[in-house]
């Protein structure tokens, strides 16, 4: 029986992107998206823990959770939706423009998700501060910064010792017992506790997001991608869906219930 | 095909010449074989520190009194040995070590899908072990390994944080290890061999790692939420602030449930291959056994809600979980019928490898069996957190899960170091570890069944005979861990050399050389036969060979 070590067997057949342990560059892909799939899974199932304490909070407080959204800035939150709905059309782009081998149109797109992916954060970080800044008394994150403004009324919605749920939202008005209260400001503070885990997960998703876009740029920049060969591009790209969907999932929860 | 003659090195050589080259060689490797020695060295590491916190735990419960600690130092004592032992040796024992060493040997492939990845998890799987061991270091942890709220987020002052960030990170070495395991099983088998030609151990580390994916993240954000309450004072799990603590137990069980299927599905994989190959036989019912561990995993996910009978839990919920636990036992007995039937007819011969077999057998019928007493509700409300569960788990966990990593350790020794161990010494080692395991936990049924709760350093007179027997029991089981140790050790020196195939086996790992070369297989093999395909006589034909002191 002729004995070929591996490596003569098909030094010629292939480029230098095909790992030791893969017979083909099919094979390699297959098992680069299928890794990436399985990843994904894990990642929802992440996600489904605070998913599952969401579903059972709301259940247990449903009044206060109808008014803590009504805290949240439902405003911003929508320009960030649609800034990474697009985002996830420039990434789909950049696929389709590496599946074809337009360096130019890919590395193009790949700067636009980026962009994207950073504004979000901002908008993401602005509406975090908000929350901060009327802790501090302040009315909006500049006035706290510059010492001016003070907040019409004592707010504070990030959990903690300090978490004060403004009462002229609260239903607790109307007669209710002082008790009632109580569990009232638990069921407010859960909800934005709810939402800071649950955006800022999504948030530290995001930043290793923007750094896999980025290696990507920068592979694409030094012409690491072919026709035959742009798997990287292929399955950061599924990533960054799976961080868009799991916002269009939280977006409603949070901000529109 | 002949692999004597070929002129590719084993794994285990290499020509660094200095000693930083030699080092940075095993550290910065990407050879699963290598990968798993690393793993295997490690794991044995933290194997050794569980059994001494372990040891503390049995020498203060040898008198009624608290005389050696105080329950303060005790508690931290038994929540050291079940973190360690948890996430840092009985999670990753078998699929980390043997699975990283064979799975791509028994598929024919020359490395996982992701060999980076796979460093990366084992040094994961060391800053997660760090981490853990820092915590102990400075204080330890009080609040048992399951870490409830609110022990562990209200009232603990111990060192929770640390240890949990330990097991977190540590779960994401095990997530990504299951990530690599499903995909090389499904991408890259050699040509000809279909699902239904692999081996079981390749089946049971499929039905393993799809539960590492699944359920570690739950744990992971678990955990996530316990930290973020401790740290910022927040409520998700206190009742004082509107959280509910039962839904920490919920999402702790909904992984560690599974884990428990996470240690001993790898072990029936390695169950499986053992007595098919001492017995000279195909493996009974190879489809059931592929299946059962398939259903098993998927089961597993569904009784979680067993642990928390005596918790607020609805009672119909608590049914409904006692129904589905009994169902878990059907795949679990197709598993040990199958096996007693690959027996029958066999040519059965006792090296130490099938010892360990035998001996996981007989230790996995009495840990399910009891586990089916605790999955009734009537029974389990008396027996909830006594040492009846103690012992159960234990006989699962440990029995089967120690029973099989020893076994496959011993089994594909040749094919790890090229060597053979010392066979007397070997089943000498056995019959200890099962005589010790057996004194050790069976009258912790009996302290169960009669009131004894667990986690308490003290206890009424009457239970100290019992007491005294187990501890007895620990210090023969402590010889039975070490004696392998040593003569495994001078194995690598002095062992017989082992040959490509010492045990005749079949399976693809056994066609390549010993130890196996760096790319596994010199020509990728192309496979055309069932796994375990000894011919109808071939069980009689080894009987007619036998004669007292043969090697087989």
């Amino acid at each position: 029986m002729a004995t070929i070590t591996h490596e003569e067997a098909h030094t010629h057949t292939h480029g230098p992107e095909l790992q030791h342990q893969f017979e083909t560059p099919e094979q390699q892909k297959e098992a680069a998206t299928l890794g990436m799939w399985a990843f994904l899974v894990t990642e929802i199932m992440l996600f489904g823990g605070i998913f599952m304490a969401y579903i059972a909070y709301r259940w247990a407080f449903p009044e206060a959770w109808e008014e803590s959204a009504a805290l949240l800035n439902t405003p911003l939150a929508t320009v960030n939706t649609v800034v990474l709905l697009v985002s996830s059309l420039t990434v789909a782009l950049a696929v389709n423009a590496a599946e074809e081998g337009k360096k130019r149109r890919l590395v193009t797109m790949l700067v636009l998700t980026i962009v994207l992916g950073l504004t979000f954060l901002v908008i993401k970080g602005y509406e975090y501060s908000e929350k901060f800044a009327h802790c501090a008394g302040a009315k909006d994150p500049i006035s706290w910064i510059t010492g001016s403004d003070l907040h019409e009324s004592h707010e504070c919605l990030v959990p903690g010792r300090g978490f004060h749920f403004p009462a002229e939202h609260g239903s607790a008005s109307g007669g209710h017992g002082a008790a009632k209260t109580a569990t009232m400001q638990s069921g407010h503070q859960l909800f934005f506790l709810l939402y800071f885990s649950a955006t800022g997960l999504h948030a530290i998703h995001m930043i290793i997001g923007l750094g896999v876009m980025t290696t990507i740029l920068v592979m694409a920049v030094r012409d690491r991608f072919s026709p035959t060969y742009f798997t990287p591009v292929e399955i950061g790209g599924l990533y960054w869906h799976l961080i868009d969907i799991i916002w269009v999932f939280l977006f409603p929860l949070f901000y529109l219930v | 095909m002949s692999t004597l003659s070929l002129p590719q090195t084993s794994y285990i050589r290499d020509n660094s010449r200095t000693f930083t080259d030699w080092l940075k060689s095993w550290l910065l490797t990407v050879d699963h074989k290598r990968i798993a020695i690393l793993y295997l060295l490690a794991i044995n590491f933290f194997f050794l520190l569980g059994g001494l916190a372990a040891t503390l735990v049995r020498v203060e419960l040898i008198t009624p009194q608290g005389d050696l600690m105080s329950s303060d130092v005790y508690n931290r004592a038994f929540t050291l040995h079940g973190v360690i032992m948890v996430f840092f040796f009985l999670i990753p024992s078998i699929p980390a070590v043997l699975g990283n060493f064979l799975v791509p040997l028994m598929i024919g492939a020359r490395d996982l899908a992701f060999p980076r990845l796979n460093l990366l998890s084992w040094y994961l799987y060391m800053i997660g072990g760090i981490f853990a061991l820092i915590a102990a270091v400075f204080g330890g942890v009080d609040t048992g390994w399951t870490f409830y709220t609110p022990f562990s987020s209200t009232y603990s002052n111990s060192n929770v944080v640390m240890t949990i960030t330990g097991a977190f990170i540590m779960g994401f070495s095990s997530i990504l290890t299951g990530l690599n395991f499903i995909v090389t099983i499904h991408k890259m088998r050699a040509p000809g061999l279909t699902w239904f030609r692999l081996p079981l151990f390749i089946w049971a580390n499929y039905a393993t790692s799809i539960i590492q994916i699944l359920a570690t993240p739950v744990l992971g954000i678990a955990l996530l939420l316990v930290v973020v309450e401790r740290l910022w004072g927040v409520g998700i799990y206190d009742p004082a602030l509107g959280g509910d603590p039962l839904l920490f137990q919920h999402l702790f069980w909904f992984y560690s449930h599974p884990a428990v299927y996470i240690m001993i599905l790898p072990a029936m994989g390695v169950i499986s291959e053992l007595i098919s190959t001492f017995s000279r036989k195909r493996i009974f019912g190879y489809e059931f056994i592929a299946f059962s561990s398939i259903a098993i995993a998927i089961l597993g996910f569904l009784v979680w809600g067993h642990h928390m009978f005596v918790s607020s839990q609805s009672v119909y919920a608590g049914l409904v979980f006692s129904f589905i636990t009994m169902l878990v036992a059907i795949p679990s007995a197709i598993k040990v019928f199958n096996w007693t039937a690959t027996l029958y007819k066999g040519s059965i011969s006792y090296r130490t490898p099938m010892l360990y077999a035998l001996g996981f057998i007989g230790l996995f019928v009495i840990g399910g069996l009891t586990g089916i007493f605790l999955g009734v509700t009537a029974v389990d409300l008396h027996v909830t957190d006594t040492y009846f569960v103690v012992a159960h788990f234990h006989y699962v966990m440990v029995g089967g899960t120690i029973m099989a990593y020893l076994g496959g350790i011993h089994f594909w020794w040749p094919k790890m170091t090229g060597r053979m161990y010392n066979e007397t010494w070997g089943g000498i080692a056995a019959l200890i570890i099962f005589v010790g395991f057996n004194m050790t936990f069976f009258p912790q049924f009996i302290l169960g069944y009669l009131g004894m709760p667990r986690r308490y350093h003290v206890y009424p007179p009457e239970f100290q005979i019992l007491h005294v027997m187990s501890t007895a029991g620990a210090s023969i089981l402590a010889i039975g861990f070490i004696v392998p140790l040593i003569y495994l050790g001078i194995s690598l020196r002095k062992g017989a050399i082992a040959g490509d195939n010492p045990w005749g086996a079949t399976g693809l790992e056994w066609k390549t050389s010993s130890p196996p070369p760096t790319f596994n297989f010199d020509k990728t093999p192309i496979v055309t036969e069932e796994a375990y395909a000894y011919p109808p006589e071939a069980a009689e034909r080894d009987a007619a060979a036998w004669r007292p002191g043969s090697p087989l």
